[in-house]
């Protein structure tokens, strides 16, 4: 548990003015990282792998893999073409961390993605950003641009033989693309459906070829590691989920925003102290920790849980984007779970039938009893569709939307039923 | 009779830039229908016929990807179309209220177009601004944070003189401002 999180000076998102140009960004060290490894002065590509492994970055697009353990996934070069892909896609409902990056320190991630295409040998990257973002597309495309202006984009990096070509696509409004194979699926021009796996992106990505994606935050803390290094970044927070955290807090709080703190700081810390507490003195009811997926935990089971993957599964839930989702007393939790079932509904591709189908029929039953026409027996059909759901489909969206259904009802049971029994169809 | 669409020749230079940027011609879909959308305001069947023959894709690969993502328009909208967020946490902090607010301003429901064809109104999915909630995006363009009704009110009215809003950045909650 981050104890000391209130002394914690932010590195994600420093207290800069205008570091969002690329002049400031080098002024304060800018890619001086890049050209360190680039140059090789004491650095391999394998040996930039090892680093970020050992600093054991957890991905903060929700899945919380090793990044470096998963560049070590790619298949040694063999002459042909390889990606790096940058998921900007951020479309999971309390999400909204990304584009502070875009918008404060683009050079930041940007250095980040050109030393993670260093280090697995690869020569171009795309950063794929959803298509509402149109005003961060822009600011990105400047970033980009200034960055190949001075030579840190483009061909024979700091006067080596390395060359590395960076795009900037956008997507166009459909949240499924925010899982990675579907994201290469949208970048290839296509229907965002999500790809079976395996092959595994690493294998088989971009147009057959090795591709590796990652989270735009988790980019961004690559310079940080290869600057002040693996032990430096462990030192943060927790050992098993280290490093600064972008934390997202929306919903019934005095100061919703988005904030930078060690990994681990104590929910109630962050709810009371830096989101300065529930609007209009209400109580805590109940908070969605990492992203609208992620399950529901009531204020009597947040007592000393710390936002870390380990505390969080403790507890009985997720850390996933650390998008947290904060509901007050008056939170009707019937219309609140109706409407993630109705957005998971709207956002399923299509492509399998458990989700496809399961979707609607969560959204329909909630809606249902929404209306004052549920009967008790219906939050056991409900529970049991997500068990039919699980595990089903080709990618994790039915997942995504069986679990809220589940933990909320469980939860919150006693409300569920309440709205049940006023209708006419209950059982006495 | 059908209306003939034709790109300019920025758009084929814009176009151009698109396709260098990947090793097939495929992957320019989704852009260049952007490009057509920004051009015609709409990507009707037509357009999408247009995209396919400047591509030189299946007119089908193109209606599929165009009929997938949701901010593409499908049929003409109105000259501002408000996209009004009203998932989870813009839920949770009045985003129906405004949503309401609009559709009892303007006369329509969400999905309808004002007759004089200057506004749309959409209830859409979470726009990733939770927490700038309520909010919503005027035609896939500037987000506009933190609605009231005042501030609906303000945005209609100028919207009605041609002014967009100007892109509003939310600050970043530094540490010494915490007051922690």
């Amino acid at each position: 548990m981050a104890a000391d999180w209130k002394s914690f000076e932010p590195v994600l998102i420093p207290d800069i003015p205008h570091l969002e140009k690329i002049d400031v960004y080098e002024k304060n060290g800018g890619y001086k990282a890049l050209e360190k490894v680039v140059k090789g002065n004491d650095w391999t590509p394998e040996s930039v792998v090892n680093e970020v492994k050992a600093a054991n970055i957890r991905g903060r697009g929700g899945a919380g893999f090793n990044a470096g353990l998963k560049w070590s996934f790619m298949p040694k070069p063999d002459g042909g073409p390889r990606y790096l892909a940058c998921n900007g896609d951020e479309s999971e409902p309390g999400t909204f961390k990304d584009r502070k990056i875009f918008e404060y320190n683009p050079h930041l991630f940007i250095e980040g993605a050109l030393i993670a295409a260093y280090a697995m040998q690869i020569t171009t990257i795309y950063v794929y950003v959803r298509g509402e973002y149109h005003s961060w597309i822009k600011m990105m495309e400047k970033a980009l641009a200034d960055a190949h202006e001075k030579g840190y984009i483009g061909k024979n990096l700091f006067g080596t033989d390395y060359s590395v070509d960076f795009y900037i696509t956008g997507g166009a409004g459909a949240y499924i693309c925010g899982e990675e194979t579907s994201m290469l699926e949208s970048l290839e021009g296509k229907r965002g459906y999500p790809r079976v796996k395996p092959p595994f992106p690493a294998q088989k990505g971009l147009w057959g070829r090795p591709t590796t994606i990652n989270n735009i935050e988790t980019l961004a803390n690559v310079p940080l590691v290869i600057n002040n290094g693996a032990d430096w970044f462990k030192a943060i927070g927790p050992e098993s989920h280290p490093g600064p955290i972008l934390y997202g807090i929306s919903g019934h709080v005095n100061r919703p925003g988005v904030y930078e703190l060690p990994s681990g700081v104590p929910v109630m810390d962050l709810i009371n102290d830096v989101a300065q507490g529930v609007r209009g003195g209400k109580k805590l009811k109940g908070l969605i920790p990492g992203g609208s997926s992620t399950p529901i935990l009531r204020a009597d089971q947040l007592e000393g849980v710390s936002m870390d993957s380990d505390s969080l599964r403790e507890a009985g839930s997720m850390m996933g984007t650390a998008g947290m989702i904060v509901m007050d007393e008056d939170t009707d939790m019937v219309d609140m779970l109706w409407r993630i079932s109705h957005f998971y509904h709207h956002e399923s591709c299509g492509q399998c039938t458990p989700c496809r189908d399961g979707t609607g029929w969560l959204e329909k039953i909630l809606l249902k009893i929404k209306n004052g026409d549920g009967e008790i027996r219906d939050l056991d059909l409900l529970l049991d569709v997500t068990t039919q759901m699980e595990g089903r489909t080709i990618c994790a969206l039915a997942d995504a939307a069986a679990w809220p259904v589940r933990h909320t009802i469980n939860r919150f049971r006693d409300e569920f039923e309440a709205r049940c029994k006023k209708s006419v169809h209950a059982v006495a | 009779m059908e209306e003939t669409y034709e790109f300019t020749k920025e758009d084929l230079q814009e176009i151009e830039i698109i396709k260098a940027k990947f090793p097939t011609v495929m992957p320019a879909t989704l852009p260049t229908l952007w490009v057509a959308q920004r051009r015609f305001g709409h990507v009707e069947p037509p357009v999408q016929r247009l995209v396919a023959k400047t591509l030189d894709l299946p007119e089908s690969h193109v209606h599929g990807v165009a009929t997938f993502y949701t901010q593409y328009y499908k049929e003409r909208k109105g000259k501002y179309v408000l996209d009004v967020c009203t998932t989870t946490s813009c839920q949770l902090c009045g985003g129906y209220k405004m949503l309401h607010y609009l559709e009892d301003k303007l006369g329509i429901k969400a999905g309808e177009t004002t007759e004089d064809g200057m506004f749309s109104i959409q209830s859409v999915e979470c726009l990733g601004a939770c927490g700038y909630a309520p909010m919503m995006q005027i035609t896939n363009d500037v987000y506009v944070n933190n609605l009231t009704e005042e501030k609906l009110d303000k945005v209609i009215d100028e919207l009605k003189e041609g002014k967009m809003p100007e892109f509003e950045s939310v600050g970043m909650p530094l540490l010494e401002k915490r007051n922690i």
